[in-house]
């Protein structure tokens, strides 16, 4: 096996593109989870912006545009769970399995016209000399706009959590939605707001996928990048750095298995493959022995009945 | 299906419920294992549908039934398919295999079309392309534009027709460029846009400049075109919107001829059954244009092997040639029998790595 | 203004009602979706629902909806139990793939001895694989108290990599020309789950997903296993106190679902599919997930979530037939399906009451 064949910088550059869109998605979901819904649509939501990133960004030339309409159909569609689990108080994990089902159609019948067309192209930042450094520059300064836009929605999503009022009111709602509504907050609409924005980020992270990953339109395309994003919340044990790392690992376990299939590894291909999920179950383990355990009203119906 | 969508509305209009085909036209039924949107392996058999279509007006009628898993739902989907009158049933892909043959057993009037498949019936035909001759073309054309001499190879499945493919690219490369290697990631999916980008992504960090893929997707195309100096060709379609760098050719899946050929045959009554393994010179391998980012000189060559597979007089796998392991097995001037061809699991002489077991 | 009152205790009558409601619903919603795509509504609602039953060739199709639902509530069934106590067991089609490998690969490890026992020693085989499979993450949670739901679906796509390499090596067909999948196990009679009537479709596995429905049934009704489990799920911390040993039940109910899941599985391998092949699963440990719900968590609702989804299925497959409808169409009409109900069924705990509108 020709170890050196595998070049680590380029290894860790492909591998944060590899992980953006699981990324964006699951930081959306995060901020749905802290405030106590469980919304398993990911899926759904991730190939509806897909979709509808893929044909605003063909039929205006415009990728930038494509990003913008992608987060709102994720949020259009992340609605219907909105009235399914906050007003109609029906359970969460079917409610979000139905969404998951009905995007998966959904993106499937509004794409039937733009297979096998060619997305206008989303150029890799260059920051001229930055760019040309020799290990730094390919990792932190050539990436597309939406890698960064990806990070820094991590920062702000920390930051907003962790020190702004919002962010706590938010985790309140989260832990316990009866003290909270108690206390005068506004707990259906704290929890709308989050899963628009959880529906947003989800369908962001689907146009990464048929705007600059691929880039292409085809049914099921997401093909369960929107579990694996769940998952990587859970993982994250709610915390959005560990997200990062998360997301990153497991997006470098992916392109790691592939470099060493490519670099001629004597282990067989199908025990490869199964190395980023058995790796994400063995650190859950290490990880699971942290205080921190989910936001304590996650999927419990809230009804305000007083 | 403009005959059926009329019947269909006027059926409504009296209010009676009626079969999808009415009495005098021959039917013709496709199964598909994808969708036929995909770009690809079932979006050109559809394409193959729609020749029929063309070809024959009125006579025929055609219907589909997509994303049949392979299984149960197959067997049920074609005997729905017999069961509403179809005399001819295509069923385009290899998992499909024993579901025809049983159902087959269940309408012996009705013939089948078995793509890819080996278990025929007097009302089973089995069909196939000579995808390796295409690849012979690959191989020459990779051979010599590649600067690195690095070849990357998607794989999808390590069966015989993916490594098939794989050796007759690697011989015919190996033949213009003494100096070429195979770097080899096997997907295991025939279709995974994401996957299919990494691996290609993947390839060409590890100094690949040309790609070949076996996998359905224009997702390596993308990647190649940003990465801007690698070649790749298109696969199952012609994927021209890449064209002309970095898809310098392509091979494309042509069933239009062999379904117009079949349908006849049951128009006529000369159908039989039968195995078809056809390849350049019966038309169903298509060679893609070969564009102008290849040197006239490369092209040529190119052009060349094409023509002498299409009218026969070079066979892709001629002697000598050895097994990856040493072991002889084409002596000089002898060809490959379909049979050895139709099993093989072995590589040969040059490559490197094992064929995933 | 329109307001929600939970009612007193839930309204039986709306229990019964609400299925048939969601139903209606969406066969509006859905005839407007066909209206939309330029297919006639009317004719499209009939082809699915209708014709499978009682069309031209129903005596075909009828069966074919025992076929297609007997895994989808055998699975069920399993994932009810824990559901309900809680337990999110994400991973039935892990599970599912597992029993089925572990079950071909007893028969063909037997192959080509006929005997009487290996039908039996497959079912526990693919029992006890599913069985080991749903563990996994039982013992994970159990011990380290990782999220189940995560391992189980990680789980999955491990067994998904193993069926392929199974496919590939160890059960690959030695007379199968270098070519992926098993031996046909219909044509091995000793191991083959053959219809028991002939011309029914009542396989072995639907017979046990019938005996699954009433064992359910009986255990959440009457027996302290099932009460423990109500009790978790609807009052944790009661439970507690009440001394259920919550670690015992996560590791029956995950157990006994990926028993169940395994067993579906391998019925299904060993009849309707034949063969292990690179990728013989389709999805019913998900489609089961949407059972369990639609059967609102209830063994006799799943039953008849069951036979109604199959029926969307066998009817949206010949709507594709007959009529050109897209396949996608069928899935949004399935995804519909499960919205309405759950919607609806909010009707079954709350009253719709005109008055203000409270702070939220």
């Amino acid at each position: 096996m020709d170890l050196s064949a595998i070049n680590p910088v380029l290894l860790i550059a492909s591998l944060m593109v590899a992980a953006t869109p699981i990324m964006l998605a699951a930081v959306g979901e995060l901020v749905v989870e802290k405030a106590g819904v469980l919304n398993l649509g990911v899926e759904g939501m991730m190939i509806v912006g897909a979709i509808a990133g893929f044909a605003t960004a063909v039929g205006t030339e415009s990728p930038v545009l494509g990003f913008v309409v992608a987060a709102l159909a994720g949020a259009v569609l992340s609605f219907l769970f909105v009235i399914l689990t906050q007003y109609a108080l029906a359970n969460q994990v079917a409610s979000g399995l139905a969404l998951t089902l009905f995007g998966l159609g959904l993106s499937s019948l509004m794409g039937q016209s733009y297979v096998g067309i060619k997305p206008p192209s989303t150029p890799k930042l260059d920051m001229g000399f930055l760019s040309d450094l020799p290990v730094v520059g390919p990792i932190l300064f050539s990436h597309d706009f939406m890698v960064y836009v990806g990070l820094f929605i991590i920062t702000g999503t920390w930051a907003v959590l962790k020190y702004t009022r919002v962010g706590l009111i938010l985790r309140a709602v989260g832990e316990n939605h009866d003290a909270a509504h108690a206390l005068g907050y506004k707990v259906v609409r704290v929890r709308v707001l989050a899963i628009l924005f959880g529906g947003a980020c989800s369908g962001l992270g689907g146009a990464y996928i048929s705007l600059i990953r691929v880039p292409q339109w085809t049914e099921g395309m997401t093909a369960g990048a929107g579990w694996i994003a769940l998952a990587l919340v859970v993982f994250a044990s709610w915390k959005p750095w560990r997200l990062l790392i998360g997301a990153y690992l497991y997006g470098g376990i992916t392109v790691l298995q592939l470099n060493a299939q490519a670099a001629g590894a004597r282990i067989p291909v199908e025990y490869l493959s199964m190395s980023p999920y058995l790796i994400t179950i063995l650190v859950l383990v290490f990880m699971s022995a942290d205080r921190s355990r989910a936001p304590a009203s996650l999927g419990r119906i809230f009804h305000a009945s007083n | 299906m403009k005959f059926t969508k009329l019947m269909t509305t006027a059926t409504v209009a009296l209010g009676l419920a009626m079969p999808a085909f009415a009495d005098e036209t021959t039917k013709v039924g496709f199964v598909y294992v994808g969708p036929v949107g995909d770009g690809g392996w079932t979006y050109e058999h559809d394409q193959g549908r729609l020749a029929v279509e063309e070809a024959f007006g009125d006579e025929v009628e055609t219907v589909y039934v997509e994303n049949v898993p392979e299984g149960p739902d197959a067997e049920r989907v074609m005997t729905q398919m017999a069961l509403q009158g179809a005399d001819l049933i295509f069923t385009t892909s290899f998992g499909y295999m024993d579901p025809t043959i049983n159902v087959a057993a269940k309408f012996p009037n009705v013939k089948f079309e078995h793509a890819t498949g080996y278990k025929r019936a007097d009302n089973v035909s089995t069909y196939s392309a000579r995808f390796y001759e295409g690849r012979a073309v690959q191989g020459t054309i990779a051979g010599q534009m590649t600067k690195s001499n690095v070849v990357g190879y998607i794989g999808s499945y390590p069966i015989p027709e993916v490594i098939r493919g794989i050796n007759s690219a690697y011989i015919h490369a190996k033949k213009v460029n003494p100096d070429v290697e195979f770097k080899i990631i096997w997907a295991f999916t025939w279709f995974d846009p994401a996957k299919e980008a990494e691996a290609a992504q993947v390839l060409i960090d590890q100094g690949a400049d040309v790609i070949l893929q076996h996998t359905d997707s224009t997702a390596p195309q993308a990647v190649a075109a940003e990465a801007g100096n690698v070649v790749t060709f298109g696969q199952a379609s012609d994927m021209s919107e890449y064209a002309p760098f970095p898809r310098v050719s392509s091979i494309i899946d042509d069933w239009a001829p062999y379904y117009i050929a079949r349908t006849k045959a049951v128009m006529d009554g000369t159908w039989t059954s039968m195995d078809t393994w056809d390849g350049i010179g019966a038309g169903m391998v298509g060679i893609g244009e070969i564009s102008d980012a290849v040197p006239a000189d490369v092209k040529a060559s190119a052009v060349a092997i094409r023509d002498a597979l299409a009218d026969g007089s070079y066979h892709a796998f001629t002697g000598p040639l050895n097994k990856q392991d040493g072991s002889a097995w084409l002596a000089d001037g002898e060809t490959a029998d379909d049979g050895t061809l139709a099993g093989m699991n072995f590589y040969v002489e040059g490559i490197e790595g094992t064929i995933p077991q | 203004m329109l307001r929600l009152e939970r009612r007193p205790s839930p309204s039986k009558a709306w229990s019964y009602l609400t299925p048939i409601v969601a139903v209606v619903a969406t066969m509006i919603a859905g005839g407007l979706l066909f209206y939309i795509l330029g297919k006639n509504p009317f004719e499209a609602i009939r082809t699915i629902f209708w014709d499978p039953l009682f069309g031209e060739f129903s005596s075909y199709s009828r069966p074919q909806l025992l076929v297609k639902a007997g895994p989808l509530i055998l699975i069920a069934i399993g994932l009810a139990l824990g559901f309900r106590a809680g337990i999110w067991n994400i991973g039935a089609e892990g599970q599912y793939i597992v029993g089925a490998l572990c079950g071909a690969g007893a028969a063909l490890a037997l192959y080509p001895l006929e005997a009487w026992f290996i039908f039996p020693l497959m079912i526990v085989a693919g029992a006890l694989g599913g069985m080991a499979w749903g563990l996994i993450p039982g013992f994970l949670r159990v011990r380290f108290g990782t999220n189940e739901i995560l391992v189980s679906l990680m789980l999955v796509y491990v067994a998904e990599q193993l069926q392929a390499a199974m496919a590939l090596g160890l059960l690959r067909n030695p007379d199968g020309f270098g070519f992926p999948g098993s031996r046909n196990l219909q044509q091995y009679p000793s191991a083959f789950n053959a219809e028991i009537i002939a011309g029914t479709g009542m396989h072995w596995g639907i017979v046990a997903a019938l005996i699954a429905v009433i064992m359910a049934y009986i255990t959440l009704g009457k027996h302290v296993l099932g009460f423990q489990i109500r009790l978790t799920g609807e009052a944790p911390r009661a439970a507690g106190f009440a001394g259920v040993k919550t670690a015992r039940l996560v590791l029956i109910c995950l157990g006994l679902s990926g028993a169940l899941a395994g067993l579906a599985g391998m019925f299904e391998v060993a009849g309707p599919a034949g063969q292990v092949s690179i990728d013989f699963n389709v999805g019913y440990g998900f489609t089961a997930i949407i059972v369990a719900f639609l059967g609102r968590l209830n063994p006799l609702g799943i039953l008849l979530a069951g036979l109604l989804l199959a029926l969307t299925y066998i009817g949206g497959e010949l709507a594709q037939l007959t009529l050109g409808l897209p396949s996608a169409a069928i899935q949004v009409f399935q995804g519909m399906l499960l919205f309405f109900l759950l919607a609806v069924d909010l009707l079954t705990n709350f009253r719709i009451r005109l008055g203000k509108m409270e702070a939220v």
